[in-house]
């Protein structure tokens, strides 16, 4: 039987499984984060955090995700860049590739990147030719980390680029400005609400990079043993430290998306930058 | 000077004009929305390309398709005024006037000099470290022209800049605004849909009609002898478009006009005339008159409209397209039982009416 939603009881009804669904999906995310929560004592995650081994697997952490978020802001602004104000030949191709690491498994992304800069990848023996060496190091972890965030960075940007109204283009064409000087000084100011927040997801999701890493750059202990890895080692020999590990991991990424988030919302704020009455037709 | 023609296509819309205008003086383009005003000031700022042209200003060539002549926009000396302004929300009101001489490249010290002169002759001194949306819409406008015109353009373009005003300030603006351009001695185009702006702004007043200038001229010009619809409705006026087919014995000549055969009794040469009724001059009639009124056209009321101040006297709007109107007292109309769809019949005296080349 169904109930019509034109019928008052049909629209509740309505209502109350949209509710219902999206309180499913809300228990979905949050229980698993609540059940490690009481895995472990503040006591706990206290001591574990005193012991060396934690202290390496997290300073690594934080100092390849930052490099890897500096790496990709480099790279990723220009190329969001181009694809929000050019048009060209492959550009649909483009905008694939750029969206391609999200969708691969990450191992496999891992095996793509030794293919690539391993020994006997690609590019392999050109770099050792130049004494680099990308595969189980440090370096390789920042490779990793890059190549499975920057597109967030890149779709972020792009998405603050092109929702940019072309007013501001047209009156910085009209004022003299070259494409350069528009960029820095229209540009980036107006899509920074939109950088940030990618930047803060780049970030966490360079924090949270595991299979890449493991398969690209191995798990060694002081070099390219990041947390998440720590934490997959650690849940056969010591479940505390591997809660408290994965605890304050998803810690640092709420933290950070909230954080990047508050402060691109809050760039213009109070009050938000007005917006332009929608285009004339003519 | 500016003299400027451009051609341009979008889809089934065309724009097609020549024009010229002098510097110290302000040319009003005025249309209705879709017109094609704001593609003809995004044209001669360069932000959009004509299909076929050229503009140039003060000698210089910005576009000659012919030539293969094309100069950006950012290195024209143009002051393009957008209808929202679009001021920069990031900058402040010191930063919004600054930008185009450090865009220029100009030295700091150049930059702030000439940021705080500007500031200080459109009274903004107070507000030069606000940021635009602390502002009321006028010095809002301030600031957008105090932009545009601290890189002392040639021409200066204003993009309907009242519109984004409300009611209760644009009198005080348009006023303000209408003492500064005055002032300047710049080539400005400025463009709106408001007849009355375009009256009170411009000289010379161009009149912009499906892409295309019906009619350039002074106010004076304007008001007596109109040459589209969009003014004459305005004004009040029956604007009929007429062919001359016959002249008759003295200075009698019947035209030919969409609503049908026209008698006037005037010199005027030419085949192609304008013809203006005024609606105070129709009378209504339930049957064909007979008689001294020599002009007759048969109408459907279409609808009836008080007149200001009492509605002691009504428009009656007859159909079919195009509309006539005639104006007669509001005990006529009850005299005669007018109401929608009520067959009528139009008279006026050849006298009565103008006709013009």
């Amino acid at each position: 039987m169904t109930i019509p939603d034109r019928t008052p009881l049909g629209e509740s009804l309505g209502r109350l499984t949209l509710l219902l669904l999206a309180a499913v999906l809300g228990l979905l995310v949050a229980l698993p984060v609540i059940g490690l929560a009481f895995r472990v004592t503040p006591a706990r995650v206290l001591a574990q955090l005193a012991t060396p081994a934690v202290q390496e697997a997290l300073w690594l952490s934080v100092k390849t995700s930052l490099a890897a978020t500096v790496v990709a802001v480099l790279l990723g602004l220009p190329m969001a860049h181009l694809l929000a104000t050019r048009d060209f030949r492959g550009k649909r191709a483009l905008e694939v590739l750029m969206d391609l690491p999200m969708v691969i498994p990450p191992t496999v992304a891992g095996f793509a990147l030794l293919m690539a800069f391993g020994r006997v990848g690609l590019l392999g023996g050109a770099l050792s030719g130049f004494g680099i060496t990308l595969p189980f190091t440090t370096a390789g972890v920042v490779l990793a980390q890059v190549f499975m965030a920057v597109p967030f960075l890149v779709g972020a940007a792009r998405a603050g680029f092109q929702a940019l109204d072309p007013r501001y283009l047209d009156a910085a064409a009209t004022l003299r400005a070259g494409e350069m000087h528009t960029l820095w000084r229209v540009r980036l100011p107006l899509a920074l609400p939109s950088i940030v927040a990618g930047i803060g997801m780049c970030w966490a999701r360079a924090l949270g990079e595991f299979g890449a890493t493991i398969t690209f750059a191995g798990n060694m202990a002081g070099t390219t043993r990041t947390v998440p890895l720590d934490v997959y080692l650690l849940l056969n020999e010591n479940l505390d430290a591997a809660a408290t590990l994965s605890l304050l991991l998803i810690v640092m990424a709420t933290v950070l998306l909230a954080a990047m988030r508050q402060a691109g919302l809050g760039l213009f704020a109070p009050p938000r930058a007005p917006r332009l009455a929608p285009l004339p037709g003519r | 000077m500016l003299r400027a023609s451009l051609h341009y296509q979008v889809g089934e819309f065309h724009l097609d004009l020549d024009f010229a205008a002098d510097p110290g003086r302000t040319l009003v383009l005025v249309g209705e929305s879709g017109s094609g005003k704001s593609t003809v000031l995004r044209l001669l700022a360069g932000l959009m390309r004509p299909g076929a042209g050229r503009i140039e200003v003060d000698g210089e060539v910005w576009c000659d398709s012919a030539a293969g002549t094309w100069v950006p926009p950012a290195e024209r000396a143009v002051g393009y005024v957008s209808q929202d302004y679009a001021l920069f929300p990031h900058l402040t009101v010191a930063e919004n006037v600054g930008f185009g001489l450090r865009a220029a490249g100009r030295p700091r010290g150049e930059v702030l000099a000439r940021t705080a002169a500007m500031l200080e002759r459109f009274g903004l001194a107070d507000f030069a470290e606000r940021r635009p949306f602390q502002l009321s819409g006028g010095q809002q406008q301030r600031v957008a022209l105090a932009r545009a015109l601290v890189l002392e353009p040639g021409l200066l373009l204003l993009d309907e800049p009242l519109a984004a005003l409300d009611v209760s300030t644009r009198d005080v603006v348009r006023a303000e605004l209408k003492r500064l351009l005055s002032g300047l001695d710049c080539i400005t185009v400025f463009v709106t849909h408001a007849p009355m702006e375009a009256l009170l702004f411009g000289d010379p007043i161009a009149v912009l009609e499906g892409g295309r200038l019906v009619q350039v001229g002074d106010r004076l010009t304007l008001l007596r002898e109109p040459r589209s619809r969009y003014i004459a409705t305005l004004l009040g006026l029956n604007l009929l478009p007429g062919r001359v087919v016959g002249r008759g014995v003295g200075e009698e000549i019947h035209l030919e006009t969409p609503r049908g055969e026209v008698t006037v009794l005037q010199q005027v040469v030419g085949d192609d005339l304008f013809v203006v009724v005024r609606p105070d001059q129709v009378m209504l009639s339930v049957e064909r008159p007979v008689g001294s009124a020599r002009n007759v056209f048969a109408g459907v009321v279409e609808e009836i409209l008080p007149e200001p101040p009492y509605g002691e006297r009504v428009r009656v709007v007859l159909g079919p397209a195009p509309a006539f109107v005639a104006e007669i007292s509001a005990a006529a109309a009850t005299a005669l039982d007018l109401g929608p769809a009520k067959s009528v019949f139009a008279s006026f005296k050849a006298t009565s009416i103008s006709a013009y080349a």
